[in-house]
């Protein structure tokens, strides 16, 4: 057997060397660099460290899934190397952690990678280098709709503004009178929900917001009460927060302080119900509140019995320091699935071009860590994999799904 | 004219959380001539150590004084051992050292409990009571009394007992002090084990709205640097004081004042700081300014 | 934090380290040498600093802020108004000079306390500023800048000693710095051992006394601002064209400190340390993370958690250290133990105890 792999590893220097050479184009059963006879080296940098680091969890995770698939035979016959680098989400320490990743570790691609900013300060180097940028951990739409022009760049989860358009939709059906409040983050993340709303709105967005505050994340979380006091007094009788969990759970208790009960909106990264639960216990009355999910929620009981959820339990136990209920495990859990189901199907062809080619192109999964009912899926004209959500709301100390999937392919591009 | 009223009620509220981080930066000022960078790192610190009691079934009643006996003695350990050796040198190196401090606490934290926020029991409702209108909760008005109980003990003390007199004594005039019999490096000692166990008060009172996470303190220290430098850095009314008055004007400021918003609080904060320190250095209640070399 | 008499023969040592840092980029590889830029342009804001706070007595906490204006001036300059980067170095350069020097004149009337607390504030609030004005910063979408292509000339001179390889854009980023950090050490180097030098170390040891001396305190205190500032915003600038990317995540308040420990792990006070510094402030991080998980016999559960928390705390530590045992930095620790070896040789009776005799000399 190590013969053999000795052997493959020499064929596909071989090949590598020959396609440098400018000859042959790859052919069937070919391999990049950072691919060995036994290994399938990919890259990460995240926010292990600093104001960001509570995301760090997720890179965690992610090993802890290819561990369990190294240990359960690997990826025809390959083990995946996870290397992950801290790059305290500042753009100038992404950029040579990426270069060393791709020069010197020499990884065969970068998986997951965390944060707008970071990402895009890469985007055009790891094109320029063909090297595939896979699954980045932000809902930037950017990162999916524009892949024409860095084809080897993809994102995974349903992007911020698709969320959006949900609410916008589900507000247009449900409530077109309502007059809207939105509490946003100021920097890429809020405003690009921000701008999927008010999109969705369409020609109603002018009337319908009555008030749009921001705040910055150096805030402190009691302070929002400021804002959340303004939009009140302007008359808004539906808010909608676009913010991250700390900032979400103070600003559901405070709303609830200001003796004020609009119908509330949450965006998905901030709705775990280990959240809720903590707003509850801060007085928080939630009854009502409206997001959606497209992940499975490990503190929902009613996934006790689930075989997706049996398998993230079983996963997520080998990394001694992942908490399994932070819903951030359960999502590097899922998108690492995602990443192997991409390398199986590659199978012999393990080349880069391939790999872009798959993932942006000819996914079809379904995800047993992903609400039922929602697939992965990629077409030659549709590079956004996850399009479908599931509007919950709160009520009774947990979420209900409500109605039936809601698709958003093909309204933002 | 409602909204107004709750800008100014809430702002008090957030203010009440500044003022009493700003007090235990305004002991240390006292005690030393020295403000302390890793004093939220310290009072974050010491609000984990509570919470691993209460998760162990220790009562918070029980947890809250034991808590503030090991952030005094974890104050004056890390004066001995760490501030000692450098209590002479400029105020560059006592900066820079706190700084490090800072810094070793946060990533010290970061790696017994990890990032993700985690919520703190509090000891008042989370009920709330109208004002003219205008809404606080329980919790908002109790860090408010406790901050004041704490000021007037800290009165007390300072001005009030023998103790409190060599502590300041030891401060301003360390070479007659030290000739009077004052043991200077152990009052120092004692300044840093008091401002560590008020910090410790403040990051209890705090959690329970801020949500503890190694970074909780992280923007409120420059909030409570605003509070103490407005108050005159060396007057504890000053700092509860200058806490509600950057918690007021923060609000107003955001909501108000065209161009600022929301997003701009932190630098009106810094705002305050600078036009304080060029136009009153002194601040409201302060007198003259220790100065070190 | 004082300067040191009996230095080694030093003109040898700055020629190895000129030739050595000509050199590397023909010995390491290209990406390599895009690090070692990121350690030469910390040297040129951490020589910046060391004006400021080694020479002058004055503290800054925010130096970053400076960096982030050099940074976003270049990144203004090339993006929307399609400037030579070459050129708008300069500009950078000046303008945070400039903005450097007003600044220093309110913090005349701080004390060195109130100066500490003051820039820290504006290195806290530096991102959230530069959201602000979208038009002109991009808000938090930053700016993207197009990998510099170096001069024809210099990369066919380059092939011929790197065994016909052409320059990459990172080797000529690498030699950008390297030039701008030659001369601007130079600068500093001249700059120190003169009138306005010796005007700068008489203020920071005893103000009343430097001006009993006809020292014109408050115009070379501010001087010390702004010229400190134009190194931050020469770094800054280059800062951004090596990351090829300026954006608001990229001036943290932790870069501010990462500076100024950088200036006191070197050494306060001397021509040599904001090298050592720039060295210690680039790898500290990426080696106390990435080392410890690549040891193999560490389990893996202990290197994966020293990972989460290894650069903050190896830094905390570090620097309390360094300011307890080493006030002079590393290059005091070098030639205070060079010194001691010299006169153990030629059996001085002289023990060390380990500080520094007070010495205005500067090596």
């Amino acid at each position: 057997m190590a013969r053999m792999g000795s052997r493959l590893a020499a064929l596909a220097a071989f090949l590598v060397a020959a396609g440098a050479c400018g000859g042959s184009s790859a052919a069937q059963g070919g391999t990049d660099v950072g691919i060995t006879a036994t290994q399938i080296l990919l890259g990460n940098t995240i926010a292990q460290t600093g104001p960001a680091a509570a995301y760090g969890t997720i890179a965690n995770a992610e090993n802890a899934y290819f561990t369990y698939v190294n240990n359960n035979g690997g990826i025809n016959g390959r083990k995946v190397t996870f290397t992950v680098l801290d790059d305290g989400y500042n753009p100038a320490k992404t950029v040579p952690l990426t270069h060393q990743l791709i020069e010197q570790n020499k990884v065969f691609a970068m998986f997951s990678g965390l944060g707008t900013q970071p990402q895009v300060s890469v985007r055009d180097y790891l094109n320029s280098k063909s090297v595939p940028q896979l699954f980045v951990a932000t809902g930037a739409t950017t990162f999916n709709g524009d892949f024409s022009s860095h084809g080897w760049t993809l994102g995974w989860q349903p992007p911020y503004q698709g969320e959006s358009r949900i609410y916008a939709k589900d507000i247009l059906q449900n409530h077109p009178s309502a007059k809207i409040g939105v509490l946003y983050q100021k920097d890429d993340y809020g405003q690009d929900y921000l701008k999927g709303l008010t999109d969705g709105l369409g020609s109603k967005a002018s009337t319908m917001i009555v008030d749009q505050e921001s705040y910055d994340v150096t805030a402190t979380v009691p302070s929002i009460a400021s804002q959340l006091s303004k939009l009140k007094s302007k008359g808004a009788d539906t808010l909608f927060i676009f913010a991250t969990p700390s900032f979400t759970i103070g600003a559901l208790a405070i709303v609830t302080g200001l003796n004020w009960s609009p119908l509330t909106y949450l965006n998905s990264v901030s709705n775990p119900a280990a959240y809720m639960k903590i707003a509850a216990s801060k007085g928080a009355k939630l009854d009502g509140v409206i997001s959606v999910n497209y992940i499975k929620d490990p503190t929902d009981p009613a996934w006790a019995d689930d075989a997706g959820m049996k398998l993230y339990r079983t996963v997520i136990a080998s990394c001694t320091t992942c908490k399994p209920d932070d819903g951030f495990n359960i999502y590097g859990v899922a998108v690492a699935y995602t990443m192997v189901d991409v390398l199986k199907q590659a199978g012999s062809n393990l080349t880069r071009a391939n790999v872009i080619k798959i993932a942006s192109s000819q996914l079809n999964e379904t995800n047993p860590f992903l609400l039922p009912g929602i697939t992965v899926t990629t077409t030659s004209s549709d590079h956004f994999p996850i399009m479908q959500e599931q509007v919950v709301q709160w009520t009774n100390g947990a979420w209900h799904l409500q109605g039936s999937l809601i698709n958003e392919r093909g309204t933002i591009s | 004219m409602q909204d107004f009223l709750q800008q100014v009620v809430s702002g008090i509220a957030t203010g009440g959380i500044f003022a009493s981080l700003a007090l235990a930066l305004v002991l240390i000022y006292n005690a030393m001539g020295l403000v302390n960078f890793a004093q939220g790192e310290m009072a974050m610190l010491a609000t984990f150590t509570a919470l691993s009691l209460i998760q162990r079934g220790v009562d918070y009643w029980i947890a809250l004084p034991v808590t503030l006996v090991l952030a005094f003695v974890g104050g004056v350990v890390i004066q001995r051992v760490v501030i000692r050796p450098v209590e002479r040198a400029p105020v560059l190196t006592l900066v820079i050292v706190t700084l490090g401090l800072a810094t070793l606490i946060n990533g010290l934290a970061g790696f017994l409990f990890g990032y993700v926020p985690r919520s703190f029991p509090s000891p008042f409702s989370v009920q709330t009571v109208s004002i003219l209108g205008a809404f606080a909760s329980y919790q908002d008005l109790g860090v408010i009394v406790v901050s004041a109980i704490v000021l007037v003990l800290m009165y007390v003390l300072l001005q009030r007992t023998p103790i409190g007199l060599a502590m300041r004594a030891a401060a301003h005039q360390p070479e007659a002090s030290r000739l009077l019999g004052i043991r200077v490096s152990w009052m120092l000692a004692l300044g840093w084990g008091l401002a560590s166990a008020v910090g410790a008060v403040s990051g209890i009172m705090a959690a329970p709205a801020l949500l503890l996470e190694p970074n909780m303190m992280q923007t409120v220290i420059i909030y409570a640097f605003a509070a103490a430098v407005l108050g005159g850095i060396e007057s504890p009314l000053g700092a509860v004081l200058g806490g509600l008055i950057v918690g007021v004007t923060v609000n107003l400021a955001g909501a108000y004042v065209p161009g600022v918003g929301g997003d701009l609080q932190l630098a009106v904060a810094f705002a305050i700081i600078i036009a304080v320190l060029v136009l009153k250095p002194n601040g409201l209640m302060g007198r003259g300014s220790v100065r070190r070399a | 934090m004082t300067a040191l008499r009996n230095a080694p023969p030093r003109y040898a040592l700055v020629v190895l380290v000129v030739l050595f840092f000509a050199g590397l980029p023909t010995v390491v590889t290209s990406f390599q040498s895009l690090e070692w830029a990121g350690v030469l342009i910390f040297a040129i804001a951490i020589m910046g600093l060391n004006v400021l706070v080694g020479y002058n007595g004055q503290i800054s906490l925010g130096h970053g802020a400076f960096m982030a204006l050099g940074a976003y001036t270049t990144a203004i300059l090339v993006h929307r108004y399609q400037l030579n980067y070459l050129v708008t170095i300069p500009i950078a350069g000046l303008l945070t000079g400039l903005v450097g020097f007003f600044l220093g004149i309110p913090a005349l009337r701080l004390s060195p306390l109130y100066l500490a607390l003051a820039t820290f504030a504006l290195a806290v609030v530096t991102p959230s500023l530069i959201k602000r004005p979208e038009g002109l910063t991009n808000g938090v979408q930053g700016i993207q800048l197009l990998p510099p292509d170096p001069p024809p000339l210099l990369s066919d001179v380059f092939s011929l000693v790197n065994g016909g390889q052409p320059m990459t854009s990172e080797q000529w980023l690498y030699y950008l710095s390297f030039a701008i950090a030659l001369l601007l050490f130079w600068v500093a180097w001249n700059l120190i051992r003169h009138r306005p030098g010796r005007a700068l170390r008489a203020i920071r040891d005893g103000e009343v006394a430097a001006a009993a001396f006809g020292v014109n305190v408050a115009g070379y205190k501010t001087l010390a601002f702004g010229l400190s500032a134009f190194y931050a915003g020469v770094a800054g600038s280059l800062y951004g064209l090596a990351t090829g990317f300026v954006s608001p995540d990229t001036f943290p308040v932790s870069l501010s400190f990462q500076l100024l420990v950088g200036a006191v792990i070197g050494g306060l006070a001397s021509i040599a340390g904001p090298l050592v510094g720039g060295i210690f402030t680039y790898w500290l991080p990426i080696v106390s993370s990435q080392f410890v998980s690549d040891q193999t016999w560490i389990p893996s559960q202990i290197s994966a958690v020293f990972v989460n928390a290894g650069p903050a705390v190896t830094y905390g530590a570090l620097l309390i250290l360094i300011m307890i045992f080493a006030p002079n930095g590393v290059v005091g620790l070098i030639l205070s133990g060079y010194r001691r070896l010299r006169d153990r040789l030629r059996g001085a009776g002289e023990r060390g105890t380990g500080q520094m005799p007070p010495d205005h000399q500067t090596i």
